[in-house]
């Protein structure tokens, strides 16, 4: 019955609904969803509200990271015994730490005693949307080739 | 009060401030504390006579970083993305506009039963924790250790969301210039954002801000935060003054002290598109250094309820393992 343990369906089904949220709040930070007319759509003004999509981008980060914490935890205590990692979770990993570790670094930026320099505020701000250009791409073909992030250990 | 030397303060405050700017560019060492070196400005409204020298040495001194647009303009998409074009219009001087960065606003306010106006010079606040470098998606707007909030003109998109975001609503777009040029012109960008930069290359120099140095009324003190701060209040204190920019935004690196209430102030001045208010202003990212705090505890809650619902089910499974089954 361990199957029904781990991964649990709920976990993902709620990872997958951030992912999403996290995708068009982060996207919602260019100034893209008024100027082609998507926040023109009834029920999706808020697109175009930066204080907004950036708070709900923070809380969907608290939900992630706490996601994060469950799975991570709950995969060396029981999911290793049955599963193991496939190769696109390994990529998925990466990419996953890469996104959140320039996110950390922007939320870091925006407090209100921490300066960077410039050069880095930049590098920063873009490799955070090219990695989650990447993930998104990445996510898409692993989609299409049906490889999860576990496997039974044979 | 003591009367601080202009010349003598500027002198040593800048120095230190421009060897700070020059040293503050290695990564990650520039992660620092910002308060301890930020400077900020004093406004003695009660002194400005309005004689706009502030403005003209301002177009002066930062002509060669106006905007030179190429025209025409690249047809943009869809049709209600407007061109914002200031380059004919480069002589107004009542407002904010891309070309004018500091302006003269007026009120005309009662004080002891007599009618005054008074003029105030307006320009960028330089925010200690700004909305529009902490939300520009490129890190075109940012911050510098020295306090001053600055666009880079090169990376600049013109998308005007630190405009959108700024609580005065300071910058100002040009089109037709900049980096969306070389890029998707009709379909992303619409120029480049343009405001104070408060004179940031005559700092990394110890040379004071134009504005400061041709006033002929001393109206501006720049100098370490906490010095204008006390500075602002012994000044409120001296006229039985008001004080804006201590808490607005979460604190400003822009002071201002005015013999009325700015609240007075706000309703006697001509507000709208590039004349900003004076409101009291809550801190705008307050939400972000709140939630930041619970994205730290989010990982070990996440954790420890894991350890909560897998700890007996790895027991049992260590168990069965340990039995050789
Ligand atoms: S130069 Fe000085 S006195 Fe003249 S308008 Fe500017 S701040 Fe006021
Ligand atoms: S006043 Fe506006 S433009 Fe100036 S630093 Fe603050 S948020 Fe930015
Ligand atoms: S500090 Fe420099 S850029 Fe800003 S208003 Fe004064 S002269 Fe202009």
């Amino acid at each position: 019955m361990q199957e029904d343990f781990f991964p649990e369906r709920l976990i993902k089904r709620f990872y997958l609904f951030i992912l999403f949220l996290m995708s068009i709040t982060g996207f919602g930070q260019m100034p893209i969803f008024k100027r082609y007319y998507i926040a023109d759509i009834p029920g999706l003004a808020w697109l175009a509200n930066f204080y907004f999509t950036h708070y709900v981008h923070y809380i969907g980060a608290i939900l992630l990271f706490a996601i994060f914490g469950y799975c991570i935890v709950g995969y060396l205590l029981v999911g290793r015994q049955r599963f193991r990692l496939t190769g696109s979770a390994y990529i998925r990993i990466v990419l996953l730490t890469a996104i959140a570790g320039t996110g950390i670094f922007r939320v870091l930026k925006n407090l209100p005693d921490i300066v960077f320099s410039p050069g880095f505020t930049m590098f920063v701000d873009i490799s955070h949307l090219i990695f989650m250009m990447i993930f998104l791409l990445v996510t898409a073909v692993f989609l299409v080739m049906k490889t999860g992030w576990l496997t039974l250990r044979q | 009060m003591k009367k601080i030397s202009r010349r003598s303060f500027l002198k040593t405050t800048l120095a230190a401030a421009g060897a700070v700017g020059a040293s503050g560019l290695a990564l990650p060492a520039s992660v620092q504390g910002a308060d301890p070196k930020e400077l900020a400005t004093l406004i003695d409204i009660r002194k400005c006579v309005g004689c706009e020298a502030c403005v003209d040495a301002c177009k002066e001194v930062n002509a060669s970083k106006f905007p030179e647009p190429e025209k025409p303009f690249p047809k943009m998409y869809p049709s209600r993305v407007r061109a914002a074009d200031w380059s004919e219009k480069r002589d107004v001087q009542d407002r904010l506009t891309p070309y004018t960065w500091l302006f003269i606003q007026s009120a005309t306010v009662t004080i002891n039963g007599e009618e005054q106006t008074l003029t105030i010079p307006r320009r960028c606040m330089h925010c200690q924790n700004p909305p529009c470098a902490d939300l520009c998606p490129w890190g075109a707007a940012r911050k510098l250790e020295n306090g001053i909030t600055r666009i880079d003109a090169d990376i600049c998109m013109g998308g005007n969301k630190c405009k959108v975001v700024c609580p005065w609503k300071i910058p100002e777009r040009q089109t037709g210039v900049g980096l969306y040029l070389d890029l998707l012109p009709s379909l992303a960008g619409n120029g480049v954002m343009f405001k104070c930069d408060r004179c940031y290359n005559r700092i990394e120099k110890g040379e004071p801000p134009a504005c400061i140095e041709e006033c002929p009324e001393d109206v501006q003190t720049i100098g370490p935060r906490d010095e204008i701060v006390k500075r602002a209040y012994a000044v409120a204190k001296e006229i039985g003054g008001y004080v804006y920019g201590e808490t607005e935004n979460g604190g400003t690196n822009t002071l201002y002290v005015s013999p009325v209430p700015f609240e007075t102030l706000n309703k006697a001045i001509e507000k709208g598109p590039g004349r900003p208010h004076f409101k009291a202003v809550e801190d705008s990212m307050a939400h972000a250094d709140n939630l930041a705090k619970a994205m730290i505890i989010a990982p070990v809650a996440g954790a420890v309820a894991a350890v909560g619902r897998f700890y007996k089910a790895a027991k049992s499974v260590s168990e069965t393992d340990g039995k050789g089954e």
